[in-house]
């Protein structure tokens, strides 16, 4: 068991200069044989294992990775969180996981920094007016909180907003949900991953897998840079790589991997309390606690795991940024850098099995993973235990490429794409 | 970003293209004999290569051509640039 995080226990180890804290996790090698794998040490893949254990009781299982946890995506993204999807199915998924977001921290005994400061997603056109309006009645109907805002109200939210009517894309309204927000994106794989371990999943970090064994139609193991490990279910949670892994056992999955841009500014003291989307001129803004500016851009156009994106990305987002926020016009831009991002043809995930008996794939999730990191974990983890997707995730099944029935989230769930 | 030699214009910002994708997916002959499997390995299904790739570009900001390209997806080194319809250079 290990020590609970309090007010006690920081004020005791500050007595020895904070130089015994216990180790958050274990640094295991592996073992010859596990009950499951789960494939990809970020939020998703943690969060898979922690609910594999906690929920379904199985105890002897892994997650390995083939860096450190929480590098990849997990540490790269914008940290936004929101559950304001227009389909039933997206509406039911990302709800399912901002509830778990609520009680989080709590439940991990870990602060994972969660923030409902709310986010606005802005119109700019007449079609934009419309599709928000379509998608708050539609979010109202699904039990998930959204107002439309006009103008004033959205200046009212946010005043430092440009919302003079003669800027090339003027603001004309906006949709607000107040229970969504942001989190720390490293707390939630370090939450996770500290409760995982506590449960006896050993996290195996800079471990590749190099290969899929197969029997037939049935997994029997991993071959990894340290060595074969046996197994009868694997998970793969490899975001922008899935294609990578999935050509190992032999298959094809319809994603395409792309750059997907961020950057944040130099800190400065408290000047946007909420975070701030717009579709239509491509450009998302939040701040972080430190008092940094996060913002997002927008994916490549072409395929590509250099975790590079091109400069004119950036510079579109930036013109976008200080038409809408003329306040910013002399911040400096700190840091810069891509995520590999997978990306669905219906721009929604894939939790699903596949033809191959115990292999099963969490991936697909685009440019907007990290909000769902719980409810993923936890809907991942109940396909993975009984071979069977759970009501939440049945849609989102790899058959509907096949079927037809696709969840077409593109632009219509306010998602900047 | 990369420079893209364009086999109409020459050297050209790729900013200047947009990406159409894998290359060399032929249309199905005959779409009405195809079953729904196929329909989804040729609408939707993607190699997604890391490494290699054969891929259509068009010169979307310039002679607005499509044409050809090999590329390594995994640092974005362009290897060859060839036009619609030739056969791929053999690696």
């Amino acid at each position: 068991m290990k020590n609970k995080y309090s007010i006690f226990s920081l004020i005791k180890n500050a007595f020895s200069y904070h130089e015994n804290w216990e180790k958050a996790w274990k640094d295991p090698e592996p073992k010859k044989e596990y009950d499951a794998i789960i494939v990809g040490g970020g939020g998703h893949g943690l969060a898979t294992a922690y609910y594999l254990a906690k929920k379904h009781n199985m105890k002897n299982i892994a997650v390995v990775e083939k860096g450190w946890i929480g590098g990849g995506n997990t540490g790269r993204n914008t940290t936004i969180i929101r559950s304001n999807y227009l389909w039933d199915a997206s509406a039911g998924l990302y709800d399912h996981a901002l509830k778990i977001w609520e009680g989080l921290s709590q439940e991990l005994n870990y602060n994972v920094m969660f923030s409902q400061r709310g986010v606005m997603n802005l119109a700019h056109n007449l079609q934009d007016v419309r599709d928000l309006k379509r998608r708050t009645h539609a979010n109202r109907l699904n039990g998930i909180d959204a107002v439309y805002l006009n103008t004033q109200e959205v200046k009212k939210f946010c005043p430092i907003i440009n919302t003079s009517q003669d800027i090339r894309y003027p603001v004309l309204g906006g949709t607000l949900q107040r229970r969504a927000g942001t989190a720390r994106h490293d707390a939630v794989a370090w939450g996770y991953a500290r409760s995982a371990d506590e449960m006896g999943v050993d996290i195996i970090q800079n471990c590749e897998v190099k290969g899929i064994k197969r029997n037939g139609d049935t997994v029997e193991g991993i071959e990894t840079t340290k060595g074969f490990i046996k197994t009868k279910k694997i998970g793969v949670v490899a975001a922008g790589h899935s294609s990578v892994i999935a050509n190992m056992a032999g298959l094809k999955l319809p994603l395409e991997s792309k750059p997907l841009q961020a950057l944040v500014s130099e800190p400065v003291k408290p000047i946007i309390d909420t975070v701030v989307m717009s579709n239509a001129v491509h450009a998302y803004v939040s701040q972080s606690d430190k008092g940094e500016l996060v913002i997002g851009a927008g994916t490549d156009d072409y395929v590509s795991y250099s975790q590079k994106g091109s400069h004119d990305i950036v510079e579109g987002t930036l013109n976008a940024i200080l038409e809408l926020y003329p306040i910013f016009s002399r911040m400096r831009m700190l840091r810069q850098w891509g995520g590999i991002v997978d990306i669905c043809p219906d721009a929604s995930p894939i939790i699903s099995k596949t033809s191959i008996k115990g292999l099963y794939f969490n991936c697909g999730w685009g440019t907007g993973g990290f909000k769902a990191t719980p409810g993923s974990g936890d809907l991942f983890a109940h396909t993975i235990a009984n071979d069977e997707p759970h009501k939440l995730n049945a849609a989102f099944n790899i058959n509907r490429f096949v079927s037809g029935d696709l969840v077409d989230e593109h632009g219509a769930a306010a998602v900047a794409h | 970003m990369f420079l893209i030699n364009c086999p109409f214009c020459g050297e050209r910002e790729q900013s200047e293209f947009k990406a159409g994708g894998e290359a060399h997916i032929v249309r199905p002959k005959q779409p009405t004999e195809l079953s729904d499997d196929e329909w989804a390995e040729y609408l939707f299904m993607r190699k997604n290569i890391k490494g290699i790739q054969f891929e259509r570009w068009n010169h979307f900001h310039g002679c607005r051509k499509w044409f050809n390209m090999v590329r390594d997806t995994s640092n974005d080194q362009i290897k060859a640039v060839y036009k619609m319809g030739e056969k791929p250079p053999v690696k």
